[in-house]
């Protein structure tokens, strides 16, 4: 990169060391896309034989998820009702609080407000979310939801592992989507005002449309960490297949389900192995589909403004 | 683009308490109202986050001894501590960090100094690290257990495995932060250099990367404190939760902080509990000096060209 030159002016002499370096170099960038070969290699080989066995349609049709049962099913809907419905509860805490956060510190707060706040929402991210899962369990539900509001729930449970899951997701909308609300042009906003906006005006019918692609970039990426995390689920959520949408009942999700079978002992080449892979490749799909709409938003708001 | 200014330090925006707008009271009110409530999300996002802090501290700090630093992990709870899980991590580290840092730097260099950004290759792999990013850690898991636990390299559940698979996991973040350290460094460097007839890799190698290097460290950590905080994936990879020895080399059985952690919150007796929320302050402890030394880091290296 940079502008220098490609050739270089004098010499013509083929220097095998720089070549031998840039090769390796090419070779390490290539390791990062043999790690992509490598997940979908993975997962395809042995979700084939999980197929071979189930059936490709019984994976999406049966209304069971029973692995390991005498007579197991193997039905994908259970897990996808929890993961979406755990999701949900955390997508809906997530947005008012993300964007909320975002609005505040792009449009209202002070460069001294905001340089306190920023490292704080970043802690937040780098909390392990194994922390997030003891916190739901021991005391969002005991403390908040059983005792203060009275709610009638199991122990395990889709609320509380939602509510903390949408307090991880947090950091995620507030941050990109207020990247966005910063790159929009000033001279938006001065022309707003002057045309007699005031500032709440400005924020939600200027500000906030003009960065609408990156703020559902923020939400899709938010939703598809929301859908890979693991461990606030595993903890928090309990393990039974439940479908419907009682949130006091614990549900499983595609993560929590690979969790609790690689930590109980399958045996490579029983079915319960590959079904690990078979779920796998289920979250896998999920998680690049959103990714790439989110690619397509970013890339879209950056279009504009820059 | 620069942030926007923020209350009156502009002088052509919006004085606060004197609306351009026709002046109606409730515009006002409303206009309050918004601000607060914004203020409200805020504030809701930071409580959480000081009671959870909170309640962590107060659940664990009883269980907090030298013996649970140094101890292994026991059936009874007044004996139990993290000594060989601390150690695990430790070792998970410095796999972790032997791995990613030559990896992610040569990517790194390779896509900034020179791939060419219009061959369709380059642009894959721009676009792979970016989608490996947003995979879930999990599924890396699932990735260690079939090619490093089993599979064609078969290591078995050890350190190796479990320091490659969680290298992997936060590689695209290094690379991402090495990008940004050789991009701050000025061309006029990289001309200069060669001008005076350097080749391109002496270039890189005697400017660009010792300029680049306090902002290569500081992803780095912060990378790493990523993977040290990870259990998903070490979970698929069945880094043996009940591991009581001390690792002692690439090749032993490991666990892991998190692990440890994880395996007390699943007992049903509260002792256990408590000793999963000292094992946290431990793993926060450890992570704030990991931030703090990024930050220091960062601001005391930091250069502007």
């Amino acid at each position: 990169m940079g502008a220098a030159p490609r050739e270089p002016l004098g010499a013509a002499r083929r220097r095998w060391g720089e070549e031998v370096i840039r090769a390796l170099l090419f070779a390490a960038a290539c390791l990062s896309v043999l790690t992509t070969v490598g997940i979908v290699f993975a997962l395809l080989r042995e979700t084939v034989k999980f197929f071979d066995d189930v059936g490709v349609i019984a994976f999406f049709t049966d209304g069971d998820w029973k692995p390991l049962f005498a007579d197991p099913e193997y039905g994908i809907w259970p897990l996808l009702n929890g993961t979406f419905l755990i999701t949900g509860i955390a997508i809906l805490v997530a947005i008012p609080l993300g964007l909320g956060s975002a609005i505040y510190l792009s449009e209202y707060a002070s460069r001294r407000v905001r340089r306190a706040v920023k490292p704080i929402l970043e802690v937040l991210v780098g909390v392990p979310t194994v922390i997030f899962g003891y916190f739901a369990l021991t005391f969002i539900t005991p403390e908040i939801l059983q005792g203060v509001f009275n709610v009638e729930l199991q122990v395990f449970n889709a609320l509380s592992a939602g509510l903390i899951m949408g307090i991880m997701i947090v950091p995620t909308i507030a941050s990109i989507s207020e990247d966005a609300m910063s790159a929009v042009p000033q001279s938006l906003r001065e022309g707003a005002f002057g045309l007699g906006a005031d500032k709440r005006q400005v924020a939600t019918r200027v500000v906030f449309p003009a960065a609408l692609s990156g703020i559902v970039a923020a939400i899709v990426l938010g939703i598809s960490r929301g859908v890979g995390e693991t461990m606030i689920v595993l903890i928090a959520a309990g393990q039974v297949p439940n479908v419907g949408l009682d949130v006091t009942q614990p549900f499983e999700t595609i993560t929590t389900f690979i969790g609790a079978t690689a930590k109980g002992d399958n045996p490579a080449g029983t079915i319960g192995y590959y079904s690990i892979f078979a779920a796998g490749m289920t979250l896998f799909v999920l998680t690049l589909i959103m990714n790439a709409i989110a690619i397509r938003f970013v890339r879209k708001y950056r279009q504009v403004y820059e | 683009m620069s942030a926007p200014p923020p209350n009156g330090e502009s002088a052509v925006l919006t004085p606060r308490d004197m609306p351009i707008s026709s002046g109606e009271r409730s515009g006002r009110v409303m206009g309050t109202v918004f601000k607060y409530s914004l203020i409200g999300c805020l504030a809701i996002a930071l409580i959480t986050l000081a009671v959870l802090l909170g309640q962590i501290i107060s659940d664990g700090a009883g269980s907090l001894s030298m013996d649970f630093i140094t101890e292994p992990a026991s059936s009874l709870p007044a004996n139990a501590g993290i000594g060989p899980a601390l150690v695990g991590t430790l070792w998970l580290m410095a796999v972790c960090i032997a791995f990613i840092v030559p990896v992610g730097v040569a990517t790194a260099v390779y896509l900034e100094e020179y791939a060419d950004r219009e061959r369709w290759y380059n642009r894959l792999v721009e676009v792979n690290i970016q989608n490996l990013a947003a995979v879930p850690s999990i599924i890396y898991g699932i990735l260690g257990l079939a090619f490093l636990v089993r599979g064609p390299l078969e290591l078995g559940r050890v350190v190796l495995a479990g320091g490659l698979t969680l290298g992997l996991l936060v590689l695209p973040v290094v690379i991402i932060a090495a990008r940004e350290a050789l991009r701050a460094v000025p061309p006029s460097i990289r001309e200069g250099s060669m001008a005076l007839g350097a080749t391109k890799w002496q270039t890189i190698w005697r400017q660009v990367l010792p300029a680049a290097i306090p902002g290569i460290a500081t992803g780095t950590i912060l990378a790493v404190s990523r993977a040290i905080g990870e259990t998903a994936p070490l979970i698929v990879l069945g880094g043996a939760v009940f591991v009581t020895d001390f690792p002692d080399g690439l090749g032993s059985a490991f666990s892991a902080l998190p692990l440890q952690i994880f395996n007390w919150i699943s007992q049903p007796q509260d002792e256990f509990k408590a000793l999963a929320a000292a094992g946290m302050i431990v793993l926060l402890v450890i992570l704030l000096a990991m931030n703090s030394i990024a930050v220091w880091l960062r601001n005391r290296y930091e250069q502007k060209w």
